[in-house]
This record gives C-alpha cells, sequence and structure tokens, in this order.
C-alpha cells in the first residue's frame, strides 16, 4: 500500500443520531443515543424491541432528494442516495464523471423492505409492480448512480455486517491499481422485518439498550443507516489541490471458518484481520490509539473480539468503544458509519463513549472508554465483522 | 511488474450437467422459460445431514468450487470471491414466506442463517478451512465480473497466488413468477430459443461456475485472463470509443480478435448492443452461450468457462456458434462482452497459453 494511505476528501451519513456529519458528531460527542421504538412500519415485535430507526418516512426521505412520485426508491437507495450525494457534496465535487469515478455500494436487505411489503400483494396489484425490480442487492447501488450521474464502474458488496468495510477496501484497491481516480464507497440498509425476525430466532435481540462489552449484555439493537466516503488518488488531489480529511492507512479480510453465523472462541477470524491491516499499512499495533470495536453486544461476539484484541495487542489494548449503542448494528452500513466516526475521532482528537457499560466480562481484563475522551489521535482501528465469518479491519490516519 | 494470470481449473453445475470436456459438443439448445440445473449427487461433497438443509445455490457452489480446485491441484485457495445476483433466494423466500404466513411467529433460524448473499462463499470457506480474503459482489449481470476484477488486481499485484473465483444464482419460485410478471422472463408456456425469441423477456436459468485462478501456467491452465474493465453506462453511441480504448489499453487491434463471446439472451433490450458490438469486429467469429445456460445474473461466469475452453481446445463447436463463419488465422484471443439491458458493461479478454 502507498503510504501515508489513500486520501479521504469526502463523507456523507445518516443514521439514528442524524443527518449529517456534524449532527452525528455532536451526538456522539454527547452521548446522546438515537435508539427508540419501531415507528415507520408495523412489527408484532415493536414494542419488545429497541432499534436505531432513522425518523423520516420514505415520503420525506424522497423529498429531501427532490424525487417525484411515481418512483420506486427502497428505503435503502433513498438512503443510500441521499448519504452519497452528500459525501460528493463534502468533497467538493460538482462534475462527478470529470474524472474516473465509481461507486463501489453495500448492502445486506437491499430492496427486502418492499418486497415483504408486497410479496403476495404483486401477484394482484400491477400498479405495485414497479418494485419488483428492487428486490435485488444492485437496485440500491444502480438508484444512488442514478442520483449521482455517475457512468463509471458500479458494483455492490454483501458480506452481511462487514460490507461495507469490504467495499472501502475494494474502491482502494481499484485506486491503487490506477483504475479510478476518485471512488465513492459505503453502505446502505434500511430496518426492516425479514431482519428483525431473523436477529429474533437467533436470540441476539436484546429487549433493553444494548451494553457492549459489559459482562451482562443481552444482544444487540438493530439499526439502518448509510455513509459513503470519497476515496481520491494522490493524482486527483494534487490536480484539485484539495486537502484530506483522513487516510485510509491499511485494510485487512479474513474468513473465521468457524461457523455460519457464530465467531470463534479465540477471534481467530478477527485477529487475521487485524495483523493483515498491520502489515499492510505497516505500523505497529502500538501505533493505535483507538479502537472503535465491531462490539454488537451479543455474548459471541464481544468475548470473540474481545479475545481477539487481547491476542493482537497484548497487555496494551489501545482505548476502545463500540459506537452502536448509539446508532444500533445497522448491518452492512455498520463499518460505513463507523468509518465517518473513526475519521471525525481523528479530526477532532475526541474518543466516543460506549455508553451502557457497567460491568467488566468475567473472561478477560477489559474495560472500554465510557466517557467522552478529548485526545489527540493519529491512528484509528475499526472493526466489522459478519455472518459467513467475514472479519474486516480499516485503519484510519490522521491527515 | 504485474504477474500474469492464468485460468487454472474450471468447475460447474449447468443445465448441460456439470462440467465436462464434452459439455459443449453434448449440450442442448433450452427453450423452456424456466431452466433448472441438472443436479450431480452430492454425497461425496456434503453429509445427506447438511445437504437436506442446504438449497441448491449453495449445493451447486461447493460442487463447482470443488472440481475447479482439484482441476488446478489446489487444496487451499489463498482466498474466495464470489459473484451472485439474487443470493440465496430459496431461503430468503422461505424464512420470508414463513414471516408472512405465520405473522412473525415460531420462526426458526435455518433459512434466515443461510439467506445471506455470501453463504456460498462463506460454506466453502468453512469446509475448506481456508482462512484468507472472502468476498461476494452482488450487483446484477456484472456480480460475476465483479469478482474477477477483485482477483485479477490482486493475483496482477502479487498479493494472492491462488484464488477461487464463482458465479452461483438459483432459480427459486416466487421470485421467478414476480419476474415473468414485469416480462422479464418469458410466459411459461412459451417455447422459444434465444436465436427464435419473439416474445418479450428472457429463458430463465441458474447454476455455479467457479475457476481456480493462479500466478503460474500448468499443465491444467485453460487460458490467461488478461484484462476486465466494467462501466455502468455506455450509451450505444459511445460503444465504438468504449471498445477502442480497452484494446488500446492492451495494445491491441481490433482484428487482433479472433473470436468474441456475447451475451445474446433473446430480449431486444439487451441483444441490441451485442448487435452493434459485433459490427466493431467484421472479421471475429461471433460466439453465444446464455441459450446452454440459461440468462441469470452470474451466467457470464459460464461465458468464460465458454470461452476459455475454446481457447484450450483451438476449437470452436457448432453449438457456440452464433453465426457460422470462422476465425480466419488460429484462435487466440477472446474477448467477452456482457451487459444488461444497456447497463453494466463488461469486457473480460482471455487469451490463449
Amino acid at each position: 500500500m502507498v503510504h501515508s494511505g489513500i486520501a479521504v476528501t469526502g463523507m456523507g451519513i445518516i443514521s439514528a443520531i442524524g443527518s449529517t456529519n456534524e449532527e452525528s458528531f455532536q451526538a456522539l460527542l454527547n452521548g446522546k443515543h438515537g435508539i427508540s421504538r419501531v415507528q415507520n412500519f408495523d412489527t408484532k415485535h415493536k414494542d419488545h424491541i429497541l432499534v436505531g430507526e432513522i425518523k423520516y418516512s420514505n415520503r420525506q426521505l424522497a423529498a429531501l432528494l427532490g424525487i417525484t412520485e411515481p418512483h420506486n426508491f427502497t428505503r435503502t437507495a433513498l438512503l443510500g442516495a441521499l448519504a452519497a450525494k452528500a459525501a460528493i457534496a463534502d468533497a467538493g465535487i460538482s462534475d462527478v464523471n470529470a474524472q474516473r469515478t465509481g461507486l463501489i455500494s453495500s448492502t445486506s436487505v437491499g430492496g427486502m423492505d418492499y418486497t415483504e411489503r408486497y410479496f403476495y400483494e404483486y401477484l394482484t396489484n400491477p400498479s405495485l409492480h414497479p418494485y419488483i425490480s428492487t428486490h435485488d442487492a444492485g437496485d440500491s447501488s444502480h438508484k444512488i448512480a442514478e442520483c449521482l450521474g455517475l457512468e463509471g464502474i458500479v458494483t455492490t458488496i454483501s458480506t452481511a455486517c462487514s460490507s461495507a468495510a469490504n467495499a472501502i477496501m475494494m474502491g482502494a484497491r481499484l485506486i491503487k491499481s490506477g483504475r479510478l481516480d476518485r471512488v465513492i464507497v459505503g453502505g446502505t440498509d434500511a430496518l426492516s422485518k425479514f431482519t428483525i425476525n431473523g436477529f429474533k430466532t437467533l436470540m441476539i435481540l436484546t429487549d433493553d439498550y444494548c451494553r457492549p462489552f459489559d459482562n451482562e449484555r443481552c444482544g444487540l439493537n438493530l439499526g439502518e443507516a448509510a455513509a459513503y466516503l470519497v476515496l481520491e488518488s494522490a493524482m486527483s488531489l494534487k490536480k484539485d489541490g484539495k486537502k484530506p480529511l483522513a487516510f485510509l492507512r491499511g485494510y485487512g479480510n479474513a474468513n473465521d471458518a468457524f461457523h455460519q453465523t457464530a465467531s470463534s472462541e479465540n477471534g481467530e477470524g478477527a485477529f487475521l484481520a487485524m495483523k493483515k491491516a498491520f502489515q499492510a499499512a505497516d505500523l505497529d499495533p502500538a501505533a493505535i490509539d483507538y479502537v472503535n470495536a465491531h462490539g454488537t453486544a451479543t455474548p459471541n461476539n464481544d468475548l470473540s473480539e474481545g479475545r481477539a484484541l487481547t491476542r493482537i495487542f497484548g497487555d496494551h489494548v489501545p482505548v476502545f468503544s463500540s459506537t452502536k449503542p448509539f446508532t444500533g448494528h445497522t448491518l452492512a452500513a455498520a463499518a460505513a458509519i463507523e468509518a465517518v466516526f473513526s475519521i471525525l475521532a481523528l479530526q477532532q482528537g475526541v474518543v466516543f463513549p460506549n455508553l451502557h457499560f457497567q460491568h467488566k466480562m468475567a473472561e478477560l481484563d477489559l474495560i472500554p472508554q465510557t466517557e467522552t475522551l478529548h485526545r489527540p489521535l493519529s491512528n484509528v482501528l475499526s472493526n466489522s465483522f459478519g455472518f459467513g465469518g467475514n472479519c474486516s479491519t480499516l485503519i484510519f490516519s490522521k491527515a | 511488474m504485474k504477474n500474469n494470470v492464468f485460468i487454472n481449473g474450471i468447475g460447474a453445475v449447468t443445465a448441460q450437467g456439470i462440467w465436462r470436456t464434452e459439455l459443449f459438443e453434448e449440450a442442448s439448445e433450452l427453450n423452456e422459460a424456466v431452466n433448472h440445473a441438472q443436479q450431480p449427487s452430492y454425497k461425496e461433497f456434503i453429509a445427506p445431514a447438511m445437504s437436506r438443509r442446504m438449497s441448491r445455490g449453495i449445493k451447486m457452489g461447493i460442487y463447482a468450487a470443488q472440481q475447479a480446485l482439484d482441476e488446478a491441484e489446489v487444496t487451499v485457495p489463498d482466498a474466495i470471491i464470489t459473484g451472485t445476483g439474487l443470493g440465496c433466494s430459496e431461503d430468503s423466500e422461505k424464512f420470508l414466506r414463513n414471516i408472512l404466513d405465520n405473522q412473525e411467529e415460531f420462526l426458526t433460524p435455518t433459512s434466515f442463517i443461510q439467506s445471506t448473499h455470501n453463504t456460498v462463499a462463506a460454506q466453502i470457506a468453512l469446509r475448506l478451512q481456508c482462512k484468507g480474503y472472502n468476498f461476494t459482489y452482488v450487483n446484477r449481470s456484472i456480480s460475476f465480473e465483479s469478482a474477477l476484477l477483485d482477483a485479477l488486481l490482486q493475483l496482477q499485484q502479487g498479493e494472492e497466488e491462488h484464488i477461487l473465483v464463482g458465479g452461483v444464482d438459483e432459480v427459486s419460485d416466487h421470485t421467478f413468477r414476480l419476474l415473468q410478471l414485469i416480462e422479464e422472463v418469458k410466459a411459461s408456456d412459451t417455447n422459444e430459443t434465444v436465436k427464435t425469441s419473439v416474445t418479450p423477456g428472457v429463458n430463465y436459468g441458474e447454476g455455479a461456475t467457479f475457476f481456480s485462478l493462479g500466478v503460474q501456467k500448468t499443465r491444467s491452465s485453460y487460458a490467461e485472463l488478461v484484462d476486465i474493465h466494467i462501466q455502468h453506462r455506455v450509451d450505444r453511441a459511445e460503444l465504438p470509443d468504449f471498445v477502442a480504448q480497452f484494446l488500446e489499453r492492451n495494445t491491441l487491434a481490433a482484428a487482433d480478435v479472433d473470436a468474441l463471446l456475447l451475451g445474446y439472451n433473446g430480449d431486444s433490450a439487451s441483444d441490441s448492443y451485442y448487435v452493434a458490438f459485433e459490427a466493431l469486429f467484421p472479421q471475429a467469429a461471433s460466439l453465444y452461450y446464455k441459450h446452454l445456460s440459461g440468462q441469470y445474473d452470474a451466467c457470464s461466469a459460464f461465458g468464460l468457462a465458454a470461452a476459455a475452453s475454446v481457447l484450450q481446445q483451438r476449437h470452436i463447436p457448432s453449438r457456440l456458434k452464433w453465426k457460422d463463419n470462422t476465425a480466419p488465422g488460429p484462435l487466440k484471443t477472446v474477448l467477452l462482452y456482457n451487459q444488461l439491458k444497456g447497463k453494466d458493461h463488461a469486457l473480460t479478454l482471455i487469451r490463449a497459453c
């Protein structure tokens, strides 16, 4: 990897804690979470679970984008388009095709929010048919590309809850190989009955606020979000005389090869992903000032990740926190919003608190950062893991 | 200095049966609206108890992956990269039906667990205990080409030496019916082939095709994978420029391309691009493959297998000929072109080795 890494020149985000970078930062700084009851759709579980829901209806989101009826944008596409547009505006890009530019997006639910609404009704109601073709994961990426007017490569990654980290990695690879000058990378996922019920059957949804790394943690809060970064080549940066927000210094991906949904006891996949990221970044673990952990607050993840952190950092685990108590676990978008949070942390010199933590895990000597901490940061590591043993690590460095 | 990249092993489960030397000689043209892949016996690979819980997509993927690795004599690859348009459609549908039919009650997790798009790549990794890089691309007709591009870049740049790459999609009942409603798939009572197609939509299919790619040429090598280019939007009028830039990047002239492998699928919204593309290569032989595989998002993986086989055999089976022309010189260079309804254009260049 070319050091100091690949420049990040723009970012855009929408989650339960805000629809701009600034709103997100203020919420994180002030410990103000966005967890609430489901309001936007009907589910039997609405009084039993807490979620990180964005309180805009689809109609409001469409209005924010200036999309008029009739259209066939799913919620996943609407959220993605808003965040991607914000990212290119933040990067000061007016003509998206002026240089070789691509979009590498990611999603896990894709258009499932509409499929689950009209699955049977499609058979009898032709007026709903425009939504049939929005089911697949690629649809949201195509819609985002349409909103941006993008002509270059568009593709999508779906590796469950690590998806956006992998989209960021592939984008970096395309810049590094000289195939693209700029690339918009990230992910988008809307809340759906499908995922709520899926996680429910796995018995990893809590009816309370999630408590990552707490000994009495009892599951996750689901959330919805979208976030995108703009990555640019050194040449492109020079051409436009831009100053980067941060650098993507290294990345690593590995497979736990242990179980379709559970993480291995010793966090092998997570350990390997972090190890590869250090190699790619040409950094020692000691150079990391803050770890934005995956920290979903399921008993299995936090123990496995905790073990992996202990294995890679030894007795010197850096300050770490999970920001999932703020936003909920936003699945494919998680690594993208947490990339934005990691960059905000670097820019502002702030470690965000791990909310709701009370008791240290019995198995490990690990205590997350529970209060907002002001401290200059040079390198931040962000972890994201998913079903299928997918483990991804990104390292961001101060510009 | 970039490494060269070779296709050293192929495996597939298709509507024409599993991957074998005689596949294209024995193949028959599909004329049904929906075409299931002929399923092999999975007994050798998957324990019966597991097999019962697995969807066809997972099983086809595992089978094709193993076939490709065996042929290339690779035990555990350094990375696994797959492409799928609709992912594990059967399990997604099953879990969704259970949610809707039982009002969100009495659900079991198995179909949810297996519904994520990366299940096939994950199950292959689990089976091989492959802890390397593991990605799944899900972008309609270029899901497979995206995976192939990722693999090519990593091999060229020397990050890995052996990568397993594949494309897989399965037919699931309800999804298929919905695609018929919007005329993306032909009506069930039609009996048209890609060539005789007059009604809208395509003959739909499913399958898995995997490749073992490596940086060393071996005795099992089919061809060299030279370059891939993907672009979301190309207007028909821009097609000559799009192609010219790609050829120039690879220091080729149009006359250097001996054969084209085109994605003709019987739907005029897609096929008009192939007609325009063919016109740019008056001397090249024109081949097609979707009449043998059916149209599905990851079917371009089957196309690459067909093209690689043509280069290995140095012979074009008559079943693959779109036009009855033959390449003038020896078969050395094949250019694959795939897009769907004018979106997601992919050029893949392979060369005899």
